[in-house]
């Protein structure tokens, strides 16, 4: 919204128009959205703004009613969502969607085995396969995880699954990764870590993070956008979001004290 | 070395530390990709069944049959135990290869390995085909499916009386010695070791397949289908080929059981027989590979004992062993015996 910001290089991500509806009910209104290389970009919004469900538009769970999504100036719209993601675009889930009967190394290897294209492979025993199990625990080991290898990924306190959630993301190596509330339900004194893990990613990779927590966003983001039924309300700064006062009316529910 | 300010004493301290923790990293990493190796204890149910033919030479007959079944239930624990895939009309393809074999040698090429063969494709193409419609699904609009599919395919054999022999079953069956040279016998002899031979052969495919990459996407699929998308799996493809693989199998079983008895009743398409092989699945212990083995023989023997015993409520003590089970014994015979185990190891 805010046109100060010259755009030179084309986005890794952008939604043109992007619009989806459920009958009557629409949950993405002409989104135009981009993503620029290496950001750190929040999407905030109240209970119902259309969060998650751009989400799983960008991704390809839901299928958009019109508009384009271009991953690199590409025309992904029409893609599955497998395809999406070996083009570069990777998620984490709001509520953890793990493998829960399965070791958290062999979480991150199932990611890991599907990027380098083998995981369709019958033939050889995935053990033999040294370099994905190296590279799957080297990323375990980055995210201090490498006592936790091993062990069933239901044992873990949620605190460190929501690490996993990131790890399995990363084994993707994505271009563009989604962060949908990163560290909802996790208690606040152990949120820390996996701010401190987000900020720590490599600044190669573009970051949209959805969150509910205003302390994580303005810790994290550069950038803001902010979703109210479906539509962008305004993007900006966080300096900027932080004073607007559609969004203070809107979203941190200033009407009340009006 | 004394950049950070550390003495050489510290220096070397720090990296027999690291070096503790690369070496505790690299045991842990070897012993996960060990996982595939074989474990003596699975040569357990080969040396029982090479055991059971010099210890019970007039149990053979019964023999040959547990060891199909136990091929067939390998089948279903592919698709039920590792890719999720709830099923209750596995018979389509069990009695599809048994129909495939059993025409075979009703028609003149009663060659074993051939029908085999002809058993194991036209089972694979009915699971693909019918798979390919029903696997969007999951969980029970699956189950109702598979089991609709099974039953079209009874009817069909009920109705195509001409081809099938209907209700009386397939007649005519002349099965050619095994490599041409041993004729299957009255006593069982060459059926338990034929059906034993190509149950080594299943068993092989199917654990050289669990321990796959692809494998372990289908135990990444039952785990949890829709992360399994959102790290780019192509899930509906997995589970397909997954679910033609053992149709194949479950077909071989099929033809097995007809060629060792020379008959086709129309029952192998039936629902028993989707439903029975369910049970002996969860008596063993689903998705451990080995549940059949147990599961199988388990069921079969005590159906041979209870029917002598009770010959009219015979099904009921079937019925009250899976309930104790289900109760009692979660995961099966397998599930109790891995428990036992680790309370064992977990104990300092």
């Amino acid at each position: 919204m805010s046109g100060e910001t010259p755009v030179l290089e084309t986005p890794v991500l952008e939604t043109r128009s992007l619009r989806k509806s459920f009958g009557a009910l629409t949950v993405a209104s002409d989104i135009d959205f981009r993503l620029s290389h290496g950001a750190r970009h929040a999407l905030i919004g109240p209970n119902g703004a259309g969060k998650t469900s751009f989400v799983n538009l960008v991704t390809g769970v839901l299928q958009a009613s019109g508009g384009a999504i271009l991953l690199e100036g590409a025309d992904i719209t029409q893609l599955a969502q497998s395809d999406r993601v070996k083009r570069g675009i990777a998620r984490t889930f709001q509520i953890t969607a793990l493998f829960r009967g399965l070791t958290v190394l062999e979480n991150v290897t199932l990611a890991v085995s599907e990027r380098m294209g083998m995981a369709g492979d019958l033939h050889r025993p995935a053990g033999n396969r040294r370099a994905i199990i190296e590279e799957s625990f080297q990323l375990l080991d980055d995210l201090g995880l490498a006592d936790d290898a091993l062990r069933p990924l239901k044992e873990l306190a949620y605190g460190r699954q929501r690490l996993v959630e990131i790890a399995v993301a990363l084994g993707l190596k994505p271009k563009v990764l989604l962060l949908d509330e990163p560290a909802a339900g996790v208690p606040s004194g152990e949120s820390g870590i996996i701010i401190e893990t987000i900020e720590r990613l490599p600044s190669s990779l573009a970051l949209l993070i959805i969150e509910h927590d205003m302390d994580l966003v303005f810790r994290l983001a550069k950038r803001i956008t902010v979703l109210v039924q479906g539509a962008v309300l305004v993007e900006g700064t966080p300096k900027e979001i932080a004073s607007d006062a559609r969004v203070r009316e809107v979203y941190l529910g200033e009407r009340s004290h009006a | 070395m004394s950049k950070n300010g550390m003495t050489e004493k510290e220096t070397a301290a720090a990296s027999t530390i690291g070096e503790a923790a690369k070496e505790a990293a690299s045991r842990r990493m070897a012993l996960f990709a060990q996982r595939h190796r074989f474990r003596p204890v699975e040569a357990l149910p080969w040396i029982a069944a090479v055991a059971a033919f010099f210890v019970f030479p007039a149990y053979l007959a019964l023999g040959a049959q547990i060891l199909a079944t136990i091929l067939y239930a390998l089948s279903l624990d592919l698709v039920l135990g590792y890719a999720g895939i709830v099923t209750l009309g596995h018979a389509a393809f069990f009695g599809t290869g048994a129909y495939a074999a059993g025409l075979m040698a009703a028609h003149g090429m009663g060659e074993p390995f051939a029908g085999l063969a002809v058993a194991a494709l036209a089972a694979a193409v009915v699971g693909l085909i019918s798979g390919s419609v029903i696997l969007r699904a999951n969980g029970l609009p699956l189950l109702m499916q598979t089991l609709m599919v099974a039953t079209m395919l009874y009817e069909l054999a009920n109705k195509a009386n001409s081809v099938t022999g209907g209700a009386d079953g397939l007649q005519g069956m002349v099965v050619k010695p095994v490599f041409g040279h041993f004729r299957f016998d009255l006593y069982g002899r060459v059926a338990y070791l034929y059906c034993l031979g190509v149950l080594f052969v299943g068993w092989f495919i199917v654990r050289r397949i669990v321990h796959s990459p692809f494998g372990r996407s289908l135990t990444g699929i039952r785990e949890n289908e829709a992360r399994m998308h959102a790290i780019g799996t192509p899930v509906f493809r997995r589970r397909l080929i997954a679910y033609g693989i053992s149709a194949a199998l479950a077909g071989v079983a099929g033809a097995l059981v007809a060629q060792t008895t020379q008959f086709v009743a129309v029952d192998a398409l039936g629902f028993e027989r989707s439903g029975n092989i369910l049970i002996m699945l969860l008596l063993g212990g689903i998705g451990r590979l080995y549940g059949g083995f147990i599961g199988v023989p388990l069921y079969m023997i005590a159906q041979d004992q209870f029917a002598e015993i009770d010959p009219v409520y015979w099904y009921f003590w079937i019925g009250l062993l899976l309930v104790l089970v289900v109760i009692f014994a979660r995961g099966g015979a397998l599930g109790v015996a891995a428990r036992l185990l680790q309370r064992r190891g977990g104990r300092p």
